[in-house]
């Protein structure tokens, strides 16, 4: 393999703590390595006057799986005056707010992203996501079972049976070679496939008689009895509503008490995600307001958490979740074309497309809570960038998203712009906030933050020698005032050089190598538990639709370069 | 003996999925595809008994199956040939620009021509199209 | 001592049945028996073994007979043909498993090819409808577990998915549904009074090709305003207690098929129930399902949803994909004699497509990758037998609602034969060498 120095850049490493001075950064055999480990040989990259940073590590994205390639198929229209076409080794790429595969690898990788987590795996489906997963070039990846609204987990939480559950997410992990236990809007989705929902932590789930608060407790035990790299990360209920944010506290309080327990440096036991779609007050769509105050002000204030922001980014883009009542909801708002897929045992799918109109005052607010968020943290390190893509906007938005988060000046020329600017300004705080965020809380939120709170602190998000060599130089100059905020979208759009597991597969922003990407899986070992494996058995023979076997079955075909991660939960 | 005018669909039958499994080039696919399922009342006014050759006629095309007695009836004024060569020799080709021909719906004419042998299928096709077989 | 292998699943249509036992002789080369799979795929197992298989590639001559050549030279002449045509139709797709379907489309991609799968003539008016209205739909799970009310619109699961009802959606006892046949009410809506509708606790002998108005009035029922006598051949009165009868239950669905792509409103009929689905959940719980064909024909729409943003007709020959029914559909680009180039794959357009589309096939140089003998390999100059995906060779399929199920192997192939993946793999090697990208 090559060998790399990359020189004289100006370093953002929230890992090491290094905040913009100039240094080198050295890869050899995929790792990084102390300078002085590189032989004469090594290529030299030239980063004078440029930003350096480990590879992006995106936490929360719907790229691959039933639900994505829905909307993928279902809308036509988001490939209009979007596609390349095939050029050499690098295939044609194509779609706007759904990219296919192979544009979803490349646009990441532009933009120097390097790792991604696929946010909702419904895990009958498991087959599917690893196949999309395998066709998403350069990225490593991985996916997130949905846990919330699975029969297994709520009859057991319903006689608080936390080591049956633990054992029950260690074996459907390993099954579906998943990441990390992941809840959507709990025991609301399994009420969705009788037209019902749950609105509140306490609406009881009918028929499983289990709450929502119940699930996302036992779940909590659940993740911690395991040790797992990620804690919990929770889509709450009653996302998008008005009024929500009380929903939100109630969620976020459940985790109070709990302690994280892990081999991974994770401090958190509860990630909230998108969290833009559930910091919102007023009880209509007229005095709909900004709650994201109340909800950093308990987020900073209770280190066991982590958020994700959610991003509204004004386009015309395509909301997809396993929220089913959700997108039901959005379909009757605004009459686009709905699917839905409810899954047996398991979970849901909806998906809607959503036009975010500048002209219109409740996108207009949204779009500032997802910058409010950001803005009131305490604590870069917890609080992380997305766009929940697809459903806040495409997730090749991001340079535009820190464009906003570090120029109070795009702000206010994004707020001047909107045709209803008065009641932004009267419904949010974000006309009075001038905070900038530095280029090392950036790399804090998109970098080091994200690797952390998924337990892969020593694997990505940073440059310490030893960790992978994911490494981004952005023709981006730190030490000269910006001109124009646009530099800022514009340098972060296409990096100047990313590599990948050691491997330049991006130069001045062209594609230049498919790479070696890694499925990341966990891998939790419990000791036996033979009541779990008869109840699976038996639920096998009696409800689901495929046989044990079959669903079990994830061969090499499917995850041709696994990288398992080994959890020791015996005791 | 009566031609009649029949409206004709097309469609999937056990036996034909037999049939296509066990081989196209066998007289069973003919037994199970070269066929029109007709209502008695049809056949009567068409003065046949059942099991006679017929040959089916539409703007499109034309072929001869054998004519039997519907086990899906009543369904008079229908005419069903299981999918496959014989009945895509008659059915209309046309998509209306939707990509998808109308197999289902067609106007035939249906006479008796006792004389005239049904052909197997793989031979019906490669007759209409012209090509040779060594 | 024979082995009797678990767990097969069946290649045959999109029921997928996945419970299928096929026992193996001791030295594992022979097939002997097959347990729980339906008549059909009863046979293609058994038949897979018969002895006047092809086993070789066989090239057709000047006098019209076949000369046997080896898996390289019908590899070659395949990559020469698709390189050299101007616009290549890669057909079929939907009798393989997903890995071979993506190897197909590298080569697509490379030659600029049309790629289309049998949705072209079974549930391509569905996929137009879906990118119209959405679909609100279900795994077949849900069907056996919760749903009591099952409408079988245009379609006839006793003949064209003969398990269908018993494993999924009328004989099962479910975790809600414990009384199994008891606890449902079964619509069906057909010209015919097929095997199916004997089943039914409600026949609706429409008008053939007038399910349009019929879907229509549904809803008129479910508003409670006025209907005219008669629609489409069934009385006012009884569209109403069918629309009751919808509206009464906890959890309804709708399967359909080619009674509603197939006559001439095609995707306008699906459009249409796709509404009345919606309309449906204004009052209950409501799913709509198409009953797909071939075992991966839904996998085919998958991986070119996945790969190209499209699930059918897909034109790659302009160097980016486009897609456009009516015009880049296989059917029409043979009837306006576009294609100059055929490569047909586990289909049989031969058979299946009107005769006057099969006439342009013969027209130009073709390739036909099929393990069987068909009208398509009959007027193709290129013959190309594989082995049976689900029976010699795995590989992953997706079953009618989209469930993902891997096939399994049960014995080897005939000596020498090639997998799909592994002669298109070959070919596209070859492409790549003469498209200068190797």
């Amino acid at each position: 393999m090559a060998e790399y120095i990359i020189r004289n850049g100006h370093v953002f490493d929230p890992v090491q703590g290094i905040k913009g001075d100039k240094a080198d950064v050295a890869i050899k055999d995929g790792k990084i390595v102390k300078d002085n480990e590189v032989s004469s040989k090594a290529k030299a990259i030239d980063a004078k006057g440029k930003t350096v940073m480990a590879g992006a590590v995106e936490i929360h994205a719907h790229i691959a799986g039933p639900k994505v390639n829905v909307g993928r198929i279902y809308r036509p229209e988001d490939k209009l005056f979007t596609y390349t076409p095939k050029k050499g080794n690098v295939r044609m790429a194509g779609g706007f707010s759904i990219p296919t595969t192979f544009k979803t690898g490349y646009e990441y990788a532009k933009m120097g992203y390097t790792t991604a987590m696929e946010a909702a795996m419904p895990p009958l489906f498991s087959r599917h996501v690893h196949e999309e997963i395998r066709d998403t070039p350069i990225i490593d990846e991985g996916a997130f079972p949905v846990f919330g609204n699975n029969w297994f987990v709520m009859e057991y939480l319903k006689n608080n049976e936390v080591e049956n559950t633990a054992a029950y997410c260690a074996w459907l992990l390993r099954a579906t070679k998943g990441y990390a236990i992941k809840l959507v809007n709990p025991g609301g989705t399994e009420a969705w496939a009788w037209g019902l929902n749950c609105l509140s932590v306490n609406d009881p789930v009918p028929y499983f008689e289990i709450t929502p608060a119940e699930i996302i407790k036992g779940l909590i035990e659940a993740n911690e009895y395991l040790g797992l790299p990620h804690s919990i990360h929770i889509h709450p209920n009653n996302l998008g509503n008005p009024g929500n944010y009380t929903t939100t506290l109630d969620t976020l309080k459940l985790a109070e008490g709990y302690k994280a327990k892990n081999k991974f440096g994770r401090d958190q036991v509860m990630h909230l995600t998108h969290t833009q779609f559930h910091s919102y007050g007023g009880d209509n769509w007229g005095n709909f307001e900004s709650k994201a105050k109340e909800i950093m002000d308990y987020v900073n204030k209770n280190k066991n958490i982590t958020i994700d922001t959610g991003n509204v980014t004004l386009d015309e883009t395509t909301t997809m979740t396993a929220d089913g009542p959700f997108e039901h909801h959005l379909t009757e708002l605004n009459h686009l074309k709905w699917a839905n897929v409810d899954v047996e045992l398991e979970t849901a799918a909806g998906v809607v497309p959503y036009i975010y109109s500048p002209t219109i005052s409740v996108c207009a607010i949204q779009w500032a809570i997802g910058l409010e968020l950001a803005l009131m943290a305490k604590d870069a390190m917890r609080c992380f960038i997305t766009t929940d893509h697809p459903n806040a906007g495409p997730f090749t938005r991001y340079p535009r998203v820190i464009k906003w988060l570090m120029s109070a000046k795009a702000r206010e020329t994004q707020i001047n712009a909107f045709k209803h600017k008065d009641k932004v300004v009267s419904n949010t705080s974000i006309a009075g906030m001038d905070r900038e965020m530095s280029l090392y809380e950036i790399a804090q939120m998109t970098r080091a933050g994200p690797a952390k709170s998924l337990g892969l602190s020593s694997m990505c998000g940073g440059l310490k020698p030893g960790m992978d060599a994911d490494v981004v130089v952005y023709d981006f100059s730190p030490d000269k005032p910006v001109a124009n905020p646009d530099q800022i979208e514009t340098a972060f759009s296409r990096a100047a050089h990313v590599f990948k597991s050691g491997v330049e597969v991006v130069t001045n922003g062209e594609v230049v190598n498919n790479g070696n990407k890694r499925t990341i899986w966990v891998n939790a070992k419990v000791k036996e538990n033979p009541q779990v494996m008869r109840d699976i058995q038996e639920k096998f023979l009696k409800y689901y639709s495929v046989s044990q076997a079959n669903y079990e079955s994830l061969g090499h075909h499917f995850i041709p370069n696994p990288y398992a991660i080994e959890v020791d939960a015996t005791r | 003996m009566a031609a009649i005018n029949l409206n004709l669909i097309s469609g999937r039958t056990i036996q034909q999925g037999v049939a296509i499994e066990s081989g196209k080039e066998k007289p069973s696919y003919r037994t199970a595809c070269g066929i029109i399922e007709l209502d008695p009342s049809d056949l009567k006014k068409l003065g046949a008994w059942k099991n006679t050759n017929v040959r089916v006629t539409s703007d499109y095309g034309s072929v001869v199956v054998k004519a039997i007695e519907t086990t899906q009836g009543p369904h008079p004024g229908l005419g069903f040939i299981p999918m496959g060569p014989w009945a895509n020799s008659i059915v209309n080709p046309n998509t209306y620009s939707t990509g998808m021909p109308t197999f289902k719906g067609v106007p035939v004419k249906v006479e008796v021509a006792i004389n005239e042998p049904i052909l197997l299928g793989i031979e019906l096709v490669q007759k209409q199209c012209g090509v040779k077989v060594g | 001592m024979t082995k009797t292998v678990t767990d097969v699943v069946c290649p045959f249509c999109g029921t997928l049945c996945d419970d299928l036992e096929v026992v193996v002789s001791d030295d594992g080369k022979q097939l002997t028996e097959v347990y729980n799979a339906c008549v059909v795929g009863t046979e293609k197992f058994l038949h897979s073994q018969a002895k006047d298989r092809v086993t070789s590639p066989r090239l057709r001559q000047e006098d019209g007979s076949w000369k046997e050549i080896s898996y390289d030279e019908a590899a070659e002449y395949t990559a020469q043909m698709l390189a050299k045509a101007k616009k290549p139709v890669m057909y079929g797709w939907s009798s393989t498993n997903c890995e071979a379907q993506s190897m197909g489309h590298e080569i697509a991609e490379m030659v600029g090819a049309c790629v289309d799968n049998t949705a072209a003539v079974c549930h391509g008016p569905t996929l137009i409808a879906v990118q119209d209205i959405g679909i609100p739909s279900c795994t077949l799970g849900e069907i056996k577990n919760r749903a009591d009310r099952i409408l079988f619109w245009g379609c006839n699961p006793a003949h064209a998915h003969p398990r269908h009802m018993s494993r999924y959606s009328i004989y099962p006892r479910g975790f809600f549904t414990g009384k199994g046949q008891k606890s449902r009410k079964m619509i069906v809506v057909d010209p015919r009074v097929t095997d199916t509708a004997k089943l039914a606790d409600v026949h609706l002998q429409v008008e053939q090709g007038r399910d349009y108005e019929l879907l229509n009035a549904f809803r008129v029922a479910l508003n409670n305003e006025w209907l005219p006598d008669v629609v489409a051949g069934i009385p006012a009165g009884k569209i109403r207690e069918a629309a009751d009868l919808c509206k009464s239950g906890r959890f309804g669905i709708i399967f359909f098929g080619m009674g509603v792509t197939q006559t001439l409103s095609k995707n306008h009929n699906i459009d249409e129930a796709i509404a009345l689905t919606k309309h449906l959940n204004e009052f209950t719980k409501f799913s709509i399902m198409p009953m797909r064909g071939h075992y991966n024909v839904t996998g085919s729409g998958e991986v070119l949803g996945w790969q190209f943003g499209f699930p059918y007709s897909v034109d790659l020959t302009r160097g980016f994909a486009r897609y456009n029914p009516g015009d880049t559909s296989t059917i029409d680009m043979l009837a306006r004699g576009e294609a100059d180039a055929m490569f047909t794959i586990a289909s049989d357009p031969g058979a299946h497509f009107p005769i006057s589309c099969v006439k342009q096939i013969a027209k130009v140089p073709s390739v036909c990758i099929d393990p069987h003998l068909t009208p398509t390999s009959g007027v193709s100059k290129l013959h190309v037998p594989v082995a049976f995906v689900g029976i010699e060779v795995g590989g992953n399929a997706y079953r009618m609602d989209n469930v993902p199920i891997d096939m399994r192997k049960v014995v080897d192939p005939p000596a020498g034969m090639l997998t799909d993946e592994e002669f298109l793999t070959k070919v596209r090697d070859r492409v790549k060498q003469l498209k200068g990208l190797a």
